[in-house]
């Protein structure tokens, strides 16, 4: 019989954030379980999943656990996994967790398996290989199996509010860095949004010559970020088009690699994507594997990254189109 | 203070992106069709932490760089052969499969072994560079178990810029959700760094750099050691590519005013 526990950091204003409610109801799945719960203020975010079938909420609070870093979440995980004798862990793979995750494992004498897309009884994980170029389905004897579950992967939990009692669990944890804060763009230069439902995926085309045999760097600029702002979509980028700053030619100024996608970049969750005057085959199209919907503008209607991986290709002009479409969106109450 | 640091980068190879890759099924567990037949580099990420590491030891004098890399030597020769042009370091080789189905824990534990035997390392100067995750396993699990063995708890992912302090102190940007960074402030080394992509082009290639370090290289792959990887305790139920083909519709005769009308339609459902 394992005995699960699902880990999970409270967010500064003391609630449980979308990934750790799925990583909760991915352990409803899987049968009885605890849940161990990280932060500053914890008592908030028990109560918000009382209800939730947990057989035990186990606590590691205080201010130096708010931070997120290493030597304190490690501890934190540690202890937390230790008290209640877990022989699986089950973890969001936020950026906090995949930080620690393995790490973890590694004090706890176990194994881990992080970027995990599905979990069945058993458990038997599904992850991918080779930058999202392969799937496999595995299981392992080694215990405690800790593994991070990707976000958007479950339905999160809903609604389990109500009083739950907490058992607390001392953890002394000392680490020589100090969270100093978050640096995020200006507002109006914020084109990562991990909640679309859109990702607006800009190719290098938009830096190429166009008919006049002139670049129009700027004018792509300028109809990208109007396109952004109205739609409230997602902006994703070939890699061609964020080395280009590397190469010194000009640029889009907003697009970093950040934005990238694919390889050696992210491959984000969202409901639909629109490509456009992206160009490539296989190995650069795994930036939208886990895009429901797709469709894509181009102007070759064999192109790699369409055909046969979006469903709608319309071959035609993307700056003619997407000006358009600007208009439109714009003309929208 | 000294900020001069011993800067110890682990990176192994990965079949070349542009490749095509299936997956095969061996007694030994899953594998690449012909893996040691594709051309191969090393690993992006990995990369990146070994230009941030030259450069950051050209930026202090008295650092050095060492590249712990487990590979088939074979493959990790033809490699070199391009990275030794790019950076000075010196190659601590280990043969052994550079398949992404082995365990990072048993690789973790191999490198340890490994940068624990460098002679004359100074564990308080130790900054233990690696791409936060691979191009083949892509788990971001080795670096963190690596530190881990090694004693250091103060550890950072997806890195992408490291800032030094006059006193030996350093800032370090960690990317985080949402396209924003994560900024700490580590006291001193030892630090384990995953990096990301980094701030840094590729640097070309230094043909005077190239032939300093094929002086160590060659010698450093014929001692290197074999390095015993299995993958006790796990099964592989399956290893699929995708199969999923979309009928794409193909839409060549449409206005861009029409096709904007519709895509708008399709964005506001």
């Amino acid at each position: 019989m394992e005995t699960i526990l699902v880990l999970a950091h409270t967010e500064a204003d003391g609630s449980l954030a979308q990934p750790a409610r799925e990583a909760i109801a991915a352990a409803q799945t899987l049968g009885p379980f605890h849940v161990g719960l990280i932060g500053n203020h914890t008592q908030q975010a028990a109560n918000q999943i009382a209800g939730c079938g947990a057989e035990k909420f186990f606590a590691v609070t205080g201010a130096e656990f708010a931070q997120p870093r290493y030597a304190t979440d490690a501890a934190a995980a540690e202890a937390i996994a230790r008290t209640a004798a877990a022989t699986i862990i089950l973890v969001p793979h936020t950026s906090r967790w995949g930080r620690v995750a393995a790490g973890v494992a590694a004090r706890l004498g176990g194994r881990a398996d992080t970027h995990v897309t599905g979990i069945a009884a058993g458990p038997t994980i599904t992850r991918w290989y080779y930058r999202q170029r392969m799937e496999a389905q595995m299981t392992r004897t080694q215990r405690p199996w800790l593994i991070a579950l990707d976000p958007g992967c479950v339905a999160p939990l809903q609604g389990a509010a109500g009083t739950a009692t907490i058992l607390p669990v001392n953890v002394t944890a000392t680490s020589r860095t100090q969270v100093c804060g978050v640096k995020a763009p200006a507002t109006s230069q914020q084109t990562i949004r991990p909640d679309a439902k859109l990702l607006f995926v800009a190719g290098a085309g938009w830096t190429k010559k166009q008919p006049d045999g002139q670049t129009h760097v700027a004018e792509a600029a300028e109809i990208i970020l109007g396109f952004l702002n109205a739609s409230q979509a997602s902006l994703g980028s070939s890699k061609s088009l964020v080395d280009l700053s590397g190469e010194g030619q000009a640029v889009l100024p907003f697009m970093s690699h950040l934005n990238q996608i694919g390889q050696t970049g992210s491959t984000p969750r969202h409901r639909k994507g629109l490509a456009t005057c992206c160009h490539g085959e296989e190995p650069h199209t795994v930036g939208w594997r886990f895009i429901v919907e797709r469709r894509a503008i181009n102007l070759d209607p064999n192109c790699g990254w369409a055909r046969g991986k979006a469903d709608v290709l319309y071959v035609a002009d993307a700056f003619a189109v997407m000006r358009k479409v600007n208009e439109l969106l714009a003309a929208k109450p | 203070m000294s900020t001069a640091f011993q800067i110890v980068v682990c990176a192994s190879i990965v079949p070349d992106p542009l490749q095509t890759l299936e997956p095969v099924t061996t007694p030994a567990g899953p594998s690449l069709k012909n893996e040691l037949m594709l051309p191969a580099v090393l690993d992006p990420w990995a990369s990146h932490a070994l230009f941030e590491a030259a450069h950051l030891a050209q930026q202090h004098p008295g650092s050095k760089v060492w590249l712990v890399s487990l590979a088939p030597k074979a493959k990790l020769q033809q490699v070199m052969m391009t990275i030794a042009q790019k950076a000075a370091f010196e190659l601590i080789a280990l043969d052994g499969p550079a398949s992404g189905f082995t365990e990072a824990a048993d690789v973790a534990a191999a490198l340890a072994d490994t940068i624990q035997a460098i002679p004359g390392l100074d564990r308080s100067r130790l900054l233990l560079f690696g791409g936060w995750e691979s191009a083949s396993r892509g788990a971001g699990a080795t670096m963190q178990i690596l530190g881990e063995k090694l004693g250091i708890t103060e550890q950072f992912q997806g890195v992408d810029q490291i800032t030094i302090a006059a006193d030996g102190s350093f800032e370090v940007l960690e990317r985080i959700e949402g396209g924003k960074h994560q900024l700490s402030r580590c006291a001193a080394p030892p630090a384990v760094l995953g990096w990301a992509t980094g701030n840094l082009p590729e640097p070309p290639n230094n043909p005077q750099i190239g032939m300093t370090n094929m002086r160590t290289i060659m010698p450093a792959l014929q001692k290197a050691k074999p390095a015993k990887l299995t993958a006790e305790g796990v099964t592989f139920a399956s290893v699929a590519l995708p199969q999923q083909q979309r009928q794409t519709r193909i839409v060549k005769d449409m206005s861009p005013d029409d096709i904007a009308r519709e895509l708008v339609a399709w964005i506001q459902q």
